[in-house]
Formats: structure tokens, sequence, C-alpha cells
């Protein structure tokens, strides 16, 4: 009788486990069979074509995707020095006093939903955008500030937790040779904790690709790549939270799926990069 | 100036930096959340929870339909997410460990929980919308369920690490059976971080938007039918914050703050949980 308890309790955590792999495989399979219509109509062209243009059954994926890299690029621009500087300082500087509270309220606004953080955007930020460079406000810049903004927690957070691996020995010696605190932190804490930190914000990139919430109320989902960066401009999560349920057609369904399919094997990749590449040592070790 | 001085000049410049980065990016953070509480507290009143959904200008209009909605679509999501992901991460913990399978659902699964959450969206779109021709609760159920189980997967899968293996030795030195040593042993020991961990994981998809998008959609009258399109605070909060309707903005800063103040307090539980745990 406990054997066969044994055998099918543990069965059974296999297979749910199992189950995991399914379902990425899963979704994989359904994207790509959902988005076939449109590569065969289209094929590679639609990568480098920015014609999207529901009314002809023309559908080009250039903008969403270059908005993707773009506003992705922006938010890394803005948010890292931002990000390292707030982990130097919870790391290094902050008195014990201030380093626990500032800490958790960090990892507190990381939690906050990112719709929040779009919701905001809109009616405060996009307003100030407009004043400074004019235009309507909704833009590709007002996007990459919201989104670096969003991901500011998360990167600050993961950035601080790979310097704290640091070994305090290590920074004692070298205080100890009489290392000022910015000798310390450039020649120990950044080369040491130099694979979490650069695993950490390749992950923080990772999530800014695939953001919807953030940047769909100050982007505009305006089909038109340009790259003078105060101008509305699309990603591909914008196009899909926006035209999702006003598809119609099975071409457009066909494209938007085609979009999701670039937007997963994009942020897969990046993923599987931090994870593969930079972060297994400190799993290892861990 | 000394090269001593020189030093000590960089090294004073640098700290003063990144102090201001501090700063600035706390100032912003704060400022969100200062937008976030004010607001929420002006648009907060009897009437957002007594009431569902009007047209803009009715004096009776509130967030009924969808805090009910908020709380069956979480509530059934984690009912289904979270034993497995509890199961899959004490397979991977008690049984696969460090065997290839093991390694490569972790792998897979820490991707998965970073994966783009308006993708999940489209996939549920294709396996449960379209099949079933109309939005639906439990295609929101759904996406909601897959977003949840790598999360859960992955903290069981740590905590129950960390219960140290002479206590699962000594319970089968008593001569008792794998999965009793793991349902009255294991589990016991680890209870205080994979409830965090669940906790965690349901805050996490509580503030979920995009996955609901085009699953669950949105109803501004109650609906308590998981086969109908059902309302969520995140979604109620998006159509209404881009509605050109002053009182609906207003309804959707109540929306934002109700659901913030619900994701921190099941935050703050689980760290509490944490501390106590280690505290002993």
């Amino acid at each position: 009788m406990t054997s066969v308890m044994d055998r099918l309790f543990g069965n059974m955590t296999r297979i749910t486990a199992i189950l995991v792999l399914v379902i990425v495989a899963w979704i994989f399979t359904v994207l790509f069979q959902e988005s076939t219509l449109a590569m065969q109509s289209f094929g590679f062209d639609f990568l480098t074509d920015e014609k999207w243009a529901p009314n002809l059954e023309k559908f080009g994926g250039y903008a969403a995707i270059m908005g993707s890299i773009v506003s992705t690029f922006l938010a890394m621009v803005l948010s890292v020095p931002v990000a390292i500087g707030v982990a130097i300082f919870l790391s290094e500087i902050a008195p014990a006093r201030l380093k626990t509270p500032v800490g958790i309220s960090i990892e507190l606004l990381a939690a906050i939903p990112s719709v929040i953080y779009g919701m905001w955007g809109l009616f405060y930020f996009v307003p100030i955008v407009r004043d400074i460079v004019g235009g309507v406000g909704i833009s590709m810049l007002a996007a990459g500030i919201v989104l670096a903004i969003m991901i500011l927690p998360f990167t600050a957070a993961v950035t601080r937790d790979a310097m704290n691996t640091t070994p305090d020995i290590l920074k004692e010696s070298a205080y100890a040779l009489g290392g000022t605190k910015w000798d310390v932190i450039k020649d120990i804490v950044i080369p040491y904790a130099k694979a979490g930190i650069i695993g950490s914000l390749i992950l923080a990139l990772g999530r800014a690709v695939g953001e919807t919430m953030a940047v769909t109320f100050v982007m505009g989902n305006v089909h038109k790549f340009s790259w003078d960066i105060t101008q509305p401009a699309t990603s591909i999560p914008v196009t899909l939270a926006n035209e999702f349920t006003e598809a119609d057609g099975d071409l457009y369904f066909s494209a938007l799926f085609e979009l999701a399919l670039v937007l997963m094997v994009m942020s897969f990749v990046v993923i599987a990069v931090s994870k593969f590449y930079f972060l297994r040592r400190t799993r290892r070790a861990s | 100036m000394t090269a001593v001085e020189k030093r000590k000049l960089v090294s004073k410049i640098v700290l003063s930096l990144s102090s201001l980065s501090a700063a600035l990016g706390l100032f912003f953070l704060f400022w969100i959340l200062y937008v976030l509480v004010s607001n929420g507290l002006d648009a907060l009143n009897w009437n957002v929870f007594a009431f569902e959904g009007a047209p803009p200008g009715y004096e009776e209009s509130g967030l009924k339909q969808a805090l009910v909605g908020q709380l069956i679509l979480v509530g059934v999501a984690s009912l289904i997410g979270v034993p497995l992901g509890v199961l899959a991460g004490t397979y991977l913990s008690e049984y696969g460990q460090r065997s290839k399978l093991a390694e490569t659902i972790r792998d897979i699964s820490d991707i998965m929980m970073s994966a783009p959450s308006i993708v999940i969206g489209a996939f549920v779109y294709a396996i449960v919308v379209a099949p079933m021709g109309h939005f639906s609760g439990w295609a929101g159920v759904t996406a909601l369920t897959i977003m949840m189980i790598p999360i859960i997967l992955r903290t069981t899968d740590d905590m129950l690490h960390l219960v140290p293996s002479t206590l699962r030795e000594a319970a089968f030195a008593l001569g008792a059976p794998k999965y009793k040593v793991i349902l009255q042993v294991v589990y016991r020991g680890a209870k205080a971080g994979v409830l965090t961990g669940i906790l965690l994981g349901v805050a996490r998809i509580a503030g979920e938007t995009a996955p609901l998008l085009f699953t669950s959609f949105n109803d501004n009258f109650m609906n308590t039918d998981l086969n109908e399109p059902m309302a969520s605070l995140t979604v109620t909060m998006y159509n209404y914050a881009t509605s050109p309707y002053e009182d609906w903005q207003k309804l959707g800063w109540a929306a934002a703050f109700i659901l913030s103040m619900f994701i921190l307090s099941i935050n703050i539980l689980g760290r509490i949980i944490l501390l106590k745990k280690k505290g002993k």
C-alpha cells in the first residue's frame, strides 16, 4: 500500500514538473502555427517592412520591432546608471539606519503593478514631456523614461544583491591597504560582482522588452518608426495590447501572432543569455 | 595635490554622484507613490465598493464588479496554480535534484518567469478564447495560472532545499516512506518559506493586466460566471484611465490604490512570516 502511494505521489510531482516544459513548448507551437498565414504572405519582409495597413491587408512589423528595441535601449541607458548609483549607495554608502528602510521600499516599489506606472506616465509625465520638447508628449521618449522608472526598482535591487555577494574580508583587506571607498568599489566590488551585475541587468532588459502596461499609455501606437524619439511610436506589446481585441480577419490575427512570436523569441534569447552565460556561476555557488 | 588627496577627492565625487542618482531614483519612485496615494484617497468612498460600473456622469458608479471579478480570477488561478507549482517544486527538490531533467525544468521555468505576459495572453487567446468563441473568466484564469506556476515552483524548490537532509534521513531511518517524509517532515520544515513564496506569487499575478486584456476582457456589470467575460481591477483601471471622462479616471485611481494596497500588504505579510521564522 505504501509503495503504491509512494509511486503515486512521486509520479504526480514528476508530471506537474514536466507540465512546465509542455506549456513552454505548447506556447511556441501555438504562436508558430497561428503566425504561419502571415509568414506565408509576407515572408521575411515582415521584419523589415514598415507598412501596417489593416484595411489593405498589408502588415509589416518593422515599426513595432524597432520600437521595442529602441524603447528598451532607452530605458536601459537611463535606468542602469541610476540603478548602479542606488546599488552603490545602498551597499557601500548608506548608514545602516537608512539601508534597510530604503532597500525595503525599493523592493516594495518593484511589486507595484506596472499599469500604475503607465497611468502616472500618462497623467503626470506626458504633460511635462509635452512642455519641454513640444508635440503631443506621447512619444518614444516618454515611453523610454517611464519604462526606465518602472524597471529601476528591479535593476537597483538585483545590482545591489550582486554587489552584496562580495565577501567583506576582500573589502576590508583593500581598506587596510589604504583604499578609498571608490577604490574599493571599482577595484574590488565591481570586478568581483561583474558577472552577477551584467547578468541581472540583462535579465532586467529581458523584462523591459516584454513590458506592456507601463508603455501602452504613453507610446501612441503609431506604426511609423522614427529616429526622432519625440515622435509617437509603437512597440510589439503596445501593438498587441491595442489591436488584439479589435483585429478582424485571419491575416490580421496572424500578423499579430507573428509579432507575439518575435517578442517571445527576443525575450527568450535575452533571458537565456543572462541565465546561462552570466548567472550560471552564481547559482552553482549558492 | 598629492596622490592621496586626489584619490580622496575622486572618491568623494563619485560617492556624491551615486548618492545623487539614488536620490533621483527615489524621487521618481516616491513621486509615483505620492500620486497613487493622494489620487487614490481622493477617489475612494463607499460608492466605489457598493456600486457596479455606470456610464460617466452617474453618481452611483463604482468598482464592485471589478473587485469581485479580481478576487474570483486571482482566487481560482491560485487554487489551480499553487498546488501545481508546489508539486512541481517538490519534484525538483526531492526527486529530480541535480538530474538533467530537473535542471532543464529549472532553467525553462526561470525563463518563463520573465516571459512577456502579453504573449501568454495571446497564447491563451488562441487555445481558449478562439475555440470558445468569446472572452471568458476561464481564459483569464488560465493565463494567470500559467504565469503563477513558475514563480511558486522556484520558491518551493529553493525552500525545500533549505530543509536539512539530516531531518529527512532521521525520518527515513524510522521507516517512513518517501511521500510521508515529504508531506510530514519536509513540508513542515519549509512551511514558512513556501507560504511566503505562495503569497508573493499571488501578489505578482494580482497586478497583471496584459494577460487579461484579451482573455477575461472586461465587464461593466457584476458577473460571477467564469464562462462569461469578467471584470478585473487592472483591466478596468486601464479602460477607465484611457477614457476621456474625469469621473471614470477617478475610479481608475481608486482601483489603482485598492490594488496596490492589497499587493503591498501581501508582500509585507510574506516578509513578516519569513522574519518570524528567522527569529525563532
